[in-house]
């Protein structure tokens, strides 16, 4: 349902834009005459529902998204290419903000006015406020090319060293500083849901049982406290991974990662359509699939949703 | 010497609209192996004196002043690693809210296991071998099974065992039990009081009854403590505070007590709500309610004194004896037709 919804509105967004795809792709120079035949040959003459059910009929029939209009390559292929550069910023950024967001977090909540506290609520304040593009740019700008430690843009195959770069340290290196910027954004968001989370339980009945029990505050908190904080934030990780999958626009286009953001970028510049149409079903699967892990993630914590 | 003898216990919590004093010079003792109860409206200090006494208040905001001696140690001046060792072992807790007291993501089983292992120094065997007696001890069916359990698989009356058997489970001398009734349906609460009677015959361990009912009150205790707004309003043994009340809040307290022996129109109710602590009113703390207030009440605290003829009976009210001696008479014989 949310899949074919979402499809149908790409669809009709997209001829409601003004603008001439076949124009586009039949080149500058084309007669009337050619771009005619290009609008033939892609289609683009049929009524929309027509090149909707074309479309719909491919994806089931040969699980195809169809060929881009631009250069006739297969989507399948655009996408497959792009999503793992994607997919490697946002594991990694969500690492990164994890690791960064659930210490903070939980030390905040528990030494409430502290040093940590206070800091982290700055933290949290500039990582909310500031846009990911500025913080990119400052990035690229100080430690890229001020310092020179990191690259600034470009992206190293993860899997074929045989590029002139390539491999797990190449790529890595590649990825710091896109990875930071991608996360901070998100660690300021989490240590804000970690941190209320965390005090939330801390007022729990049964934290006062374990209390009372005569456990030691650290027992206390590591069994009785951080487990049923983290609740709510593994269904909010699911989904922001999930939908930052789709594409991290901002990111992805700072650092020229060829990713699915920078591309859905490109291919909506050129009106590219089943481009843009085969990114939209990806990241529509994506999270999809990741509400459904979560999901299931949710009845391996929590054991009252375990199904009996 | 009394199991525990609380002296002149103040609680005070600073708040942003200034600093409540939630508990204000109450003293009390509990004998070994008998049943204190406290009564009084919702917030009249009831819990917060055994959260004190328990070190349960949240430090951040919190102060306790006073002497609270367990066994000749003061609960108050511990280290918080002392009173961590007695907690639990020594001296345990239940609670009012049996739904929301037990971890949902561990099994009874597990956080009984946790019980045993913080005071003792056996493995997880036997750990929970002592677990699945005491869940048959507080009357859990088939308690073998149910051990792996979750909270959520328990019904509320079932969960309230559970946690009385988390309390007992190292056989403390002393009970705190906060309203444990008052979340269950009747029928439930008349079985959770008995077993909790007959586990206390079993361990011989003493009880501190926290509840707003006098009925029971009048089932479990041997000794009643009536607060009202921080303060102890009156004390005795359970036949003096049935039978001779001398606060017109203990008669408001009786007066409001449903009855099925006795053929009464309506139930008494005690105008007005219990006052603010942030601002108590001057004098007797319960003279804005008091039906029989007289001119001292809005200027004079009234000291805890014996009553006349029976020293063991503390109260706390301007009137003289003989009209409360008038009142008392009227009052039983309204009320309670036949008193036992």
């Amino acid at each position: 349902m949310l899949f074919l919804a979402v499809t149908i509105v790409t669809y009709v967004i997209f001829y409601v834009t003004p603008s001439d795809p076949a124009r586009l792709a039949a080149g500058q120079g084309a007669t009337p005459a050619d771009v005619e035949r290009v609008a033939e040959r892609l289609h683009l003459d049929e009524p929309v529902w027509e090149q909707y059910g074309r479309f719909l009929w491919q994806l089931v029939g040969e699980q195809s998204l169809g060929e881009s209009f631009v250069n006739r390559q297969d989507v399948n292929d655009i996408v497959l290419r792009a999503a793992p550069v994607t997919a490697a910023l946002v594991f990694g950024g969500a690492i990164f903000w994890l690791t960064l967001s659930i210490p903070i977090g939980i030390i905040s909540a528990l030494k409430p006015r502290s040093l940590v506290d206070r800091a982290g609520m700055v933290f949290v304040l500039i990582g909310l406020s500031a846009h990911p593009v500025w913080i990119g740019l400052i990035f690229a700008y100080f430690i890229g090319f001020k310092l020179e430690l990191t690259p600034i843009t470009g992206y190293a195959d993860f899997f074929n060293p045989s590029q002139e770069q390539g491999g797990p340290v190449q790529w890595a290196y590649h990825m710091l500083l896109p990875w930071s910027t991608f996360a901070i954004l998100f660690a300021a968001l989490y240590v804000r849901l970690i941190r209320a989370n965390v005090m939330e339980t801390m007022n729990e009945d049964y934290v006062r049982t374990a209390r009372a029990k005569g456990a030691p505050e650290r027992q206390v908190i590591r069994s009785h406290v951080l487990r049923n904080s983290m609740l709510p934030v593994v269904t909010i990780l699911g989904m922001d991974i999930g939908i930052a999958l789709g594409g991290a626009i901002f990111t992805e286009s700072i650092y020229s990662l060829p990713g699915l953001g920078r591309q859905v970028l490109q291919s909506y510049e050129n009106f590219d359509l089943p481009v843009i149409q085969g990114i939209v079903v990806f990241s529509t699967l994506c999270i999809i699939i990741f509400n459904l892990i979560v999901d299931l993630l949710y009845a391996v914590i929590d054991p009252r949703i375990r199904l009996t | 010497m009394s199991l525990l003898e609380v002296r002149q216990l103040r609680t005070s919590f600073r708040t942003d609209d200034g600093i409540v004093k939630a508990v204000d010079g109450v003293s009390f003792s509990v004998e070994k192996g008998k049943t204190l109860g406290i009564v009084g409206e919702s917030g009249c200090g009831k819990s917060v004196t055994c959260l004190s006494i328990m070190g349960l208040n949240n430090p951040r905001n919190t102060i306790s002043e006073g002497e609270a001696l367990f066994k000749g140690q003061d609960l108050l001046q511990m280290s918080p690693r002392k009173l961590r060792a007695l907690r639990g072992n020594d001296i345990a807790m239940i609670f009012q809210d049996p739904m929301t007291s037990l971890n949902p993501v561990h099994t009874i089983g597990k956080q009984l296991v946790e019980a045993v292992m913080l005071h003792r120094d056996v493995t997880g065997r036997d750990a929970k071998l002592r677990a699945l007696e005491l869940l048959k001890a507080v009357g859990i069916p088939h308690a073998d099974r149910r051990i792996d359990d979750y909270p959520h698989q328990f019904s509320g009356g079932m969960r309230q065992r559970v946690m009385i058997a988390m309390a007992l489970i190292n056989e403390p001398d002393l009970l705190v039990a906060d309203e444990p009734t008052t979340a269950l349906d009747v029928t439930t609460q008349a079985q959770i009081l008995r077993l909790m009677r007959t586990l206390q015959e079993e361990f011989e361990t003493a009880i501190i009854m926290i509840t707003h009912d006098l009925g029971v009150v009048a089932e479990v205790a041997d000794d009643v403590v009536v607060m009202y707004a921080g303060k102890v309003a009156e004390e005795g043994s359970v036949d003096e505070i049935f039978t001779r009340p001398h606060h017109p809040y203990t008669w408001g307290l009786l007066g409001s007590l449903p009855r099925l022996d006795a053929d009464v129109e309506r139930l008494v109710q005690i105008q007005g709500s219990p006052p603010s602590l942030l601002k108590p009113p001057r004098g007797c703390r319960f003279h804005p309610r008091c039906p029989y207030v007289l001119d001292v009440c809005d200027s004079v605290v009234p000291e805890l004194l014996p009553v006349s003829n029976s020293p063991q009976h503390l109260q706390a009210c301007h009137l003289d004896e003989e009209t409360k001696d008038r009142e008392v008479q009227k009052l039983l014989a309204g009320t309670l037709a036949e008193a036992s």
